[in-house]
C-alpha cells in the first residue's frame, strides 16, 4: 500500500542534507510546488537536484536556489532564471548542463536498469568532452550514462490510491521518467481518488514506481502568459 | 543608420515560413523562430511540435482558454491544434532523435561554413543552455538557422570558425537572415537568395567566408 500524507512538510521525511533529488517539471509546469516548498521550509541544504530547468527567480526550485540549499544541479535550460545564471557565473553553484533529450533518456534508462546509451546530442562540443564517442554506421555518437536518485518528486493531475498516475496535458513532461528513476517516489497530485476508479486504460504512470502521496492545492502560476490579441 | 528590427524580424519569418512543405512535422525553436508560425499559410497542413511533450501547437489562448498546464517550450501558454497529442519529455526526443521530425528552425549566435553551429552561451557572459538544440540538430532532417545576417556591433555572424561553444558540428543546411538565404554544402556556403536588393559583394562584405555564387 501507498503511505497517503495530508502534510507537505510529513511527506518529505527521511530526505537527508546531501540527498539527489530527480523533480519533474518544465519550467514551472506540473512542478510539485507544495513540495518543494516544503524543503525550503525544512532547509535541507547541499542537494543535488536533476531537473529540467530550476524554476524562476521566486518560484518553484528557484526557492531552494535563493536560499542556498543547492550545491549542484543537473539541467537542460537556465533561461531567464537570473538568480541562476548569476550563481553560475559565479561559481557558486556547480552545473551540469545536458541536452534536453540526453537528459529525458538518462532518466528514462535510470529508472529502466539500462546503465548507458549513445546518443549523436553533443557530438563534436563541450558536452562529448571526456566521454565516450563511437560510430555505429559512418556517424558519431557519445555514450551518456543513466540517471537515478535518493528521492523523485513528481506531480500528477490524478492519482489513486494505488500509486497509478494521469498527468494533464504538457504537465506531463519529465514526470513519468522520473516518477520511476528514483529510490523513492514521492507524488503530489492534484486529484486523489480511490484505486479501481481510474480507466486503467489511461493510467500514465503504474503505480509500482510510487511510494508516498498527497493530494495538494497548486497555485499553477504561469511562466510566460500569452494571449491572442482580442 | 536606423535599423526596424521588427520589419527584420518579420522578413525573416515570413522567408522561413516557405521552407516548410504542407504534411511537414515542424519544430520552431525558442523566440523569432516561433514567430514563424504567425505566417503559416493556410494552404499548408503542418504539424507544430513542442519538445515538452505537444505536437499540434495551436495559436495563443483567449483569456477564458488560458491553461497554466499547456505550454509551449518557450513556456507560452499556448493551445492545442485539432489532432493534437500530448506525451512525455522522451517520448519527445525519441521521435526528434528518431528523424521523425521534418524541419527544425532555430536561432543562432554564430554559423560556420562547415554547417557548425553556436546558440548556447557565452562563456562568462551568459549561460542560457542548450535545451532541446543539441538533440533537434541531429535529429531533424532538415536544419535551418534564422537570424540577423550580422551581430548589433555589425560584425558576421555567418563565420569561418565559430568562437563560442558549439550546438553542433556540421549540422546546419540552410542560413536564413534578414539579407539573404545561403546554403552549407561540401563546396561551402553558396549563396542562394539576395532578400534585401544588395548585391553579391555587400552580402560577401558581410560575410566572413567566401561565398558561392549560385
Amino acid at each position: 500500500m501507498k503511505q497517503i500524507f495530508s502534510s507537505p512538510d510529513e511527506i518529505i521525511e527521511g530526505i537527508e542534507d546531501g540527498a539527489t533529488i530527480l523533480v519533474g517539471g518544465f519550467g514551472l509546469c506540473g512542478i510539485p510546488e507544495n513540495v518543494i516548498q516544503a524543503l525550503v521550509r525544512k532547509g535541507t541544504k547541499h542537494l543535488t537536484i536533476v531537473s529540467n530547468n530550476c524554476g524562476v527567480d521566486d518560484w518553484g526550485l528557484g526557492l531552494l536556489l535563493e536560499k542556498k540549499q543547492i550545491d549542484k544541479i543537473y539541467a537542460s535550460y537556465v533561461g531567464e532564471n537570473k538568480e541562476f545564471e548569476r550563481q553560475v557565473i559565479n561559481g557558486e553553484l556547480e552545473v551540469e548542463l545536458v541536452p534536453q533529450g540526453t537528459l529525458a533518456e538518462r532518466l528514462r534508462a535510470g529508472g529502466a536498469g539500462i546503465p548507458a546509451f549513445y546518443t549523436p546530442a553533443g557530438v563534436g562540443t563541450k558536452i562529448a568532452e571526456g566521454k565516450e564517442v563511437r560510430k555505429f554506421d559512418g556517424r558519431e555518437y557519445v555514450l551518456e550514462q543513466a540517471i537515478t536518485g535518493d528521492v523523485s518528486i513528481v506531480r500528477a493531475h490524478t492519482g489513486d490510491t494505488y500509486g497509478n498516475l494521469i498527468y494533464r496535458k504538457t504537465a506531463q513532461n519529465f514526470n513519468p521518467m522520473i516518477a520511476a528513476a528514483g529510490r523513492t517516489t514521492i507524488a503530489e497530485v492534484e486529484h486523489l481518488v480511490e484505486a479501481g476508479t481510474l480507466d486503467p486504460h489511461h493510467i500514465h504512470t503504474p503505480g509500482i514506481y510510487v511510494n508516498r502521496m498527497i493530494e495538494a492545492e497548486q497555485e499553477n502560476r504561469v511562466e510566460r502568459r500569452t494571449v491572442k490579441e482580442a | 543608420m536606423a535599423v526596424d528590427r521588427k520589419a527584420m524580424r518579420e522578413t525573416i519569418a515570413r522567408r522561413a515560413e516557405k521552407e516548410i512543405q504542407s504534411g511537414d512535422y515542424v519544430n520552431l525553436g525558442i523566440g523569432m523562430p516561433t514567430m514563424v508560425a504567425n505566417y503559416l499559410s493556410e494552404d499548408k497542413q503542418v504539424m507544430l511540435q513542442s519538445e515538452n511533450g505537444l505536437l499540434g501547437i495551436g495559436p495563443y489562448p483567449s483569456e477564458e482558454e488560458l491553461d497554466p498546464d499547456l505550454i509551449n517550450a518557450g513556456k507560452e501558454t499556448v493551445t492545442a491544434a485539432k489532432g493534437a497529442a500530448y506525451f512525455s519529455s522522451a517520448e519527445s526526443f525519441a521521435m526528434i532523435r528518431g528523424e521523425h521530425i521534418d524541419v527544425a528552425i532555430l536561432g543562432g549566435m554564430e554559423v560556420a561554413e562547415n554547417g557548425d553551429l553556436a546558440n548556447w552561451m557565452i562563456p562568462g557572459k551568459m549561460i542560457k543552455g542548450m535545451g532541446g538544440a543539441m538533440d533537434l540538430v541531429h535529429g531533424a532532417k532538415k536544419v535551418i538557422i534564422i537570424m540577423d545576417h550580422v551581430s548589433r556591433n555589425g560584425t558576421p555572424k555567418i563565420v569561418k570558425e565559430c568562437s563560442l561553444p558549439l550546438t553542433g558540428k556540421g549540422v546546419v543546411d540552410r542560413i536564413i537572415t534578414d539579407r539573404a538565404v545561403l546554403d552549407v554544402t561540401d563546396k561551402g556556403l553558396v549563396l542562394k537568395e539576395i532578400l534585401d536588393g544588395s548585391s553579391f559583394e555587400e552580402i560577401q562584405e558581410a560575410t566572413e567566408p567566401e561565398l558561392i555564387k549560385e
